[in-house]
């Protein structure tokens, strides 16, 4: 176990330590960030040049809320067929007959959602 | 030899970090190598020269130029002598997190990935061309005559799976990215970036349900293992010949997946500045864009594994070439071994240069065109895909 995943664990430690490593380097090459109170117009966020007319911590509407959701049920289908691809083969007839009503069943269910214009982005 | 660390041997701690750094470093170099022909390939496409300025001076008046390539250097210097701006109102953690979010995933993922077969260090620096290091081959032959290793950083049985999973973590890269920023441009293309990776992952997973329902395995090792064989006694069994359709499904799936060119809505310049990282200056915009030429030398790692053999070269076994019509060429360790790298490497580069000629044909989609294409037509084909496949199996195909 611990032989397995040790390697993942040591390129995730260089990964991690060269961005790091290279934010560090530029906070310390760069040129030092002035007072803000004597540029308020820099540290402002960007928006092509005109003046900021309200800050972006509010509430927006969130429109892919469903296509969200529609996510999380396919991708469950998805992990739960990865298994069934991996031994499919050996179990016969009847694992068989079972994947073809289950994938039936998906089909469906993406058809459904599709004639209630859950895909669409509106 | 009987040393350990950590419970494990030192011989294998060392290997699996040398390994580790090595792949890390391949990952980086096809990121820094990418941001040079992105550009060069461009010009060539737009009938320009291309960047080809910033250069070297050498005793004797010439100026070393790579080709452009010195441009990337020089720029990486530049962006390293930058201002650390931050901007107003920003959230220090989150702003922060998303860059590694976005660099580190990228470049881990190829740990599961094979980039040769079996290396015996003993026997591989008994090559002729070899022979002159000073000190490596007596080492080996001396202390480690049976040592040998598989060119795959972790060996991990879920292979595939863990890719899936860590490549869905850039997605907190992004959303987290366009949140703290504390900028509405930001904040659409974090969110358009989201729902896009969202939508496309699934036909990403499904469309190579087929290959493994095939090959019966999502470890990575077994698979081009598989893909080895031959079928008739000439046809390599590679997933391209297998599951032809699914590499099409898997490609475009994932070039929406690493928000490509035709798909790049949440970045796009035109509409939303930079997409999540406008409020990002010096290396740290860097480090996206680098993040994301990594995934797409990923794309290209992912898919030559697993469509075309990985590292295998036809006909070539551990030693030497047996070819379909009965000849043999017998080639010695070390040179199976190189010939396994370039080959994993060039099928690489090819897919690298054809992912970026895609982004410079294509112009982009609308946004409701391209969730059309992830809902209503990849994700439907590749469940037919798999049902196709299911029922060629059931009938005694493959």
């Amino acid at each position: 176990m611990t032989d397995q995943y040790l390697p993942i664990l040591i390129i995730i430690i260089v990964a991690t330590a060269t961005a790091g490593l290279i934010l560090v380097l530029n906070a310390l090459l760069g040129p030092k960030a002035k007072h803000r109170q004597d540029f308020p117009s820099k540290f402002t966020p960007f928006e092509c040049g005109s003046d900021l007319l309200q800050d972006n911590q509010k509430r927006i509407s969130i429109r892919f809320y469903l296509l969200a959701l529609l996510f999380v049920l396919f991708d469950l289908e998805g992990i739960l067929l990865y298994p069934w691809a991996v031994v499919g083969r050996t179990l016969g007839t009847i694992a068989y007959i079972e994947i073809f009503i289950f994938l039936f069943l998906l089909l469906v269910a993406l058809f459904w959602a599709y004639r209630r214009k859950a895909l669409d982005w509106r | 030899m009987e040393s350990s660390f950590l419970g494990i041997n030192t011989v294998n701690f060392i290997t699996s970090f040398l390994l580790a750094t090595a792949v890390f470093l391949f990952m980086f170099m096809m990121g820094a190598l990418m941001s040079w022909s992105e550009r060069k390939q461009s010009a060539v496409l737009q009938d320009r020269i291309g960047a080809n300025r910033a250069s070297i001076p050498l005793p004797g008046g010439k100026k070393l130029a790579l080709w452009g390539f010195i441009n990337n250097l020089a720029d990486a210097i530049k962006t390293l002598v930058k201002e650390d701006f931050k901007p107003r109102a920003y959230d220090f953690l989150m702003y922060n997190l998303a860059i590694f979010f976005a660099f580190v995933p990228a470049t881990i993922t190829a740990a599961v990935v094979p980039f040769a077969g079996v290396l015996k260090p003993a026997e591989f620096f008994q090559a002729w061309y070899l022979k002159w290091i000073p000190w490596l081959p007596e080492f080996f032959t001396n202390n480690l005559p049976d040592f040998s290793f598989r060119v795959q950083v972790a060996d991990l049985n879920v292979g595939l799976l863990f890719i899936f999973a860590i490549s869905g973590l850039n997605i907190f890269g992004a959303i987290l990215a366009g949140w703290s920023s504390n900028n509405k441009f930001s904040m659409m293309g974090g969110m358009r970036g989201a729902s896009q990776m969202i939508s496309y992952e699934i036909s990403m997973g499904i469309s190579l349900l087929g290959l493994i329902f095939i090959y019966q395995q999502v470890d990575i090792w077994e698979l081009v293992q598989a893909q080895r064989e031959l079928a008739w006694g000439w046809l390599p069994k590679w997933g391209i010949f297998l599951q032809p359709f699914a590499f099409f499904l898997f490609l475009f799936a994932a070039i929406a997946e690493n928000k490509r060119m035709p798909f790049d809505l949440p970045e796009a310049e035109s509409e939303i500045i930079s997409g999540y990282f406008t409020e990002y200056s010096g290396f740290k915009m860097l480090l996206f864009m680098f993040a994301e030429f990594i995934t797409i030398a990923f794309v290209a790692v992912i898919v030559s594994t697993l469509f075309f053999g990985g590292y295998s070269v036809p006909y070539l076994m551990a030693d030497g070439f047996h070819w379909p019509w009965g000849g043999f060429t017998q080639l010695s360790h070390a040179t199976v071994v190189i010939m396994e790298i370039l080959s994993f490497t060039l099928k690489v580069f090819f897919f690298c240069w054809l992912l970026q000629q895609m982004r410079w044909s294509l112009p982009r989609f609308r946004y409701d065109q391209l969730m059309k294409l992830g809902w209503k037509i990849l994700l439907p084909l590749s469940i037919l895909n798999l049902i196709v496949t299911i029922v060629i199996v059931a009938l005694g195909g493959f």
